[in-house]
């Protein structure tokens, strides 16, 4: 394991190294369409073009993208923490129900500039809510945060179909949602702002939270990087003695932390509820907590990666669904299974290839000038 | 299978004949089908659209487009991908995809929609929906006449007011015949998972057992594989639903509750290929043989003949009228007259 601590350029970690993992997962899905008698380099293509090849497919994939963000963001602020937050999925359909009761309560009477915030700040406070009880839990009774958020996931959804199918539900439907909120309360879609500078893009789910997202990211650097609450979250997260030593208290860094982290999650259902359906429904959240994990594995906790991981899969639901389409013997299934593997190597086997290239890198690099073991400065 | 076809066969002979003489010159169509969560090989509710368009396509050759959503957001782009490619008709399947049907299907106000278990009224839009309280109270009515102990279970999947609507109409079946007879009702789960977890309903039918049951309906998609296995181990009854089930464990599957989608869906494709798709709603119960209980090989031991009386003497009395099986979803209650 010496290879581990040896420095490699900034373009060969975040850049190299992620390319060739993808090529690597990308050639055994290809292995395995070829196995089901579809041509791998048409099924790329498809992809590829599905994903990118049109405004539609743009805007449908940074759509995926946006949700990405959000839970790819939570889990890495609380990562840093050395907090393993997999309740996203909870929070954020908790924040729907922030939302919800928010806009159930006051969308006939406030005019959009109030609605929009006050909803948007509603989801951030559930979705807050919904992490701080099991980072009460960690802090003060030890609870794992592991277990306690996963758990939190459970009591998220059952909440949510009692409420939905017997208090909230329309009168007299048949699914189980709320009624539509009222339109002051949608968040605007991209087409629409789009067609006010007179760009005509096709009508997709693409709403302005991406832009709340890409915000959020620039926020959460200037948090860990360059605030004295990011160093001190930082402190925590690599070793509690120290940070103690230092004056800082770990059990409200948990609190605070968590808290971020479900706020960030409760986003999704911005851009879910407010952007997109506009009522209340249930799963809305569709497993973009889970997928949060990965893409913040992949982004290495970094916003920059978490956008460019968070872009990934937008790609890879995007284009997955169009391969679904365009090739019947591809199931989706099948797209679970090529996603699947550019998770595993691209997260899991992540530094699998790393040893290699360090090596080559020895060969191969310029001289060296000395070494900078100072680290990070507060 | 050969149920399917001789039902099907049956409901198209009134106009079979007007049918073959349209076939010939009528233009070949591009039919597609989306699919929800479930997924087309649930075993039950969306297998039994995928028996009915496979048919179509065995009978015409007419080859048709699929999607099978995967998020919410799916449903919206796949009917309107969909319907951007020219396909006609566009046949959605459950009531979740009814507001993304609603918005698409005003987008393409000349392509022909069809919607299953929901209303969506739009003139070229055909909503189906199933008087699943029908077909629910005869097959409760037929556990409860099974029953030694007097205690019927119902397995369900989500908690959702049309699994509700099942386990009303079954209860009302079996109270009917019983009036002291329990019925102990249980819930898969609260996420979509809840229709495809085999294990859980297995667990769940084993504790109602424990508790005495001896006759299980699961409405539950995926789940009741689970439930039927339970109840074959335990030498007790099940009951199956939507498609015909009986044959997953012949000898304990005392019957199934019979919900025509596969009918439903191949009508759809075979009045767009002949010209007479109407657009409007449709109301499936007991009187249009959209819902029934099957009785084929695998079941015929279990049903006796005086069962079976009974039970046609309770089809034709919700037929005629005589007996009204209240609709959860009429008031969003259940209120079971004992």
């Amino acid at each position: 394991m010496s290879t581990s601590n040896i420095e490699l350029p900034a373009w060969i970690e975040i850049l190299l190294i992620p390319i060739l993992n993808i090529c690597m997962a990308l050639f055994f899905a290809g292995l395995i369409i070829f196995a089901i008698g579809e041509n791998p380099i048409d099924a790329v293509r498809i992809m590829l073009t599905g994903a990118f090849g049109y405004d539609e497919g743009v805007g449908y994939t940074l759509y995926y993208t946006t949700n990405f963000i959000f839970t790819g963001l939570a889990v890495a602020i609380a990562f840093h923490a050395r907090l393993f937050n997999i309740g996203g999925e909870g929070q954020a359909y908790f924040a729907g129900l922030g939302i919800g009761l928010t806009f159930l309560l006051l969308d006939g009477m406030l005019p959009a500039i109030l609605l929009i915030p006050i909803g948007i700040l509603a989801a951030a406070l559930f979705g807050a809510l919904w992490a701080l009880i099991p980072a009460w839990l960690q802090a003060y009774r030890g609870s794992h945060i592991v277990i306690t958020t996963i758990m939190f996931n459970f009591i998220a959804s059952s909440l949510m179909v009692y409420l939905l199918v017997n208090v909230l539900i329309k009168p007299g439907s048949m699914s189980p949602e709320t009624r539509e909120f009222s339109e002051q309360s949608w968040l605007p879609f991209m087409h629409d702002v789009l067609s006010n500078f007179g760009i005509e893009v096709t009508r997709t789910p693409l709403n302005m939270s991406f832009v709340l997202a890409l915000v959020c990211c620039l926020v959460v650097w200037i948090y860990i990087w360059k605030t004295r609450w990011g160093y001190a979250l930082r402190t925590a997260g690599q070793s509690e003695a120290a940070a103690v030593y230092a004056g800082i208290k770990p059990k409200r860094i948990i609190i605070i932390t968590m808290c971020i982290s479900g706020a960030l999650a409760g986003l999704v259902a911005v851009n879910e509820i407010m952007g997109v359906h506009h009522r209340l429904i249930l799963n809305f959240t569709a497993g973009y907590g889970f997928t949060g994990i990965a893409v913040a594995l992949m982004g290495r906790n970094h916003p920059l990666g978490i956008i460019m991981a968070s872009l990934l899969f937008g790609v890879l639901y995007q284009g997955g669904a169009e391969l679904a389409f365009e090739m019947p013997k591809i199931t989706r299934e099948m797209v679970v299974a090529i996603q699947g593997l550019i998770i595993l190597f691209s997260g899991a086997l992540a530094l699998m290839l790393r040893p290699a290239i360090v090596k080559i890198w020895l060969a191969i690099r310029p001289i060296p000038s000395t070494p900078d073991m100072g680290g990070q400065h507060g | 299978m050969k149920l399917t076809t001789r039902l099907i066969r049956n409901l198209l002979a009134g106009s079979a004949a007007l049918a073959l003489t349209t076939a010939a010159n009528a233009a070949d169509i591009e039919p597609a089908v989306v699919f929800d969560m479930g997924g087309k090989f649930d075993k039950s509710f969306n297998q039994g659209v995928y028996d009915g368009v496979e048919q179509f396509k065995k009978e015409t050759g007419l080859s048709y487009r699929e999607f099978e959503v995967t998020n919410e957001a799916q449903r919206e782009q796949a009917l309107r991908r969909m319907a951007q490619r020219g396909a006609n008709p566009v046949l959605g399947i459950g009531f979740a995809q009814a507001p993304a049907l609603e918005k698409v299907a005003k987008e393409f106000p000349d392509t022909n929609f069809a919607i299953i278990d929901m209303v969506v009224d739009l003139p070229n839009v055909r909503s189906i929906v199933f008087k699943e309280h029908e077909g629910s109270f005869l097959v409760g009515a037929m556990a409860a006449l099974a029953s030694e102990s007097g205690k019927v279970g119902f397995v369900g999947g989500m908690d959702i007011p049309l699994i509700r609507r099942f386990a009303c109409g079954y209860e009302q079946g079996a109270k009917h015949i019983n009036a002291d007879a329990e019925v102990i009702q249980n819930m898969t789960g609260t996420t979509p998972a809840a229709w495809n977890d085999p294990g859980r309903g297995g667990e769940l039918t084993k504790s109602q057992f424990e508790r005495g049951v001896d006759v299980v309906y699961a409405a539950a998609g995926g789940t009741g594989v689970g439930v039927y296995q339970a109840a074959k181990d335990a030498g007790k009854l099940a009951i199956g639903v939507d498609s015909n089930q009986n044959y997953i464990q012949p000898g304990t599957m005392l019957t199934s509750m019979l919900k025509r989608v596969d009918v439903a869906a191949y009508n759809v494709f075979m009045d767009a290929k002949n010209d007479s798709f109407t657009p409007g709603i449709q109301v499936l119960g007991l009187a249009e043989e959209g819902v029934g209980w099957s009785l084929d090989e695998h079941n015929e031991s279990l049903v006796s003949d005086e069962m079976k009386a009974k039970v046609e003497e309770l089809t034709s009395m919700i037929k005629s009228g005589e007996i009204t099986v209240h609709d959860y979803m009429s008031d969003n209650d259940c209120k079971v007259a004992g």
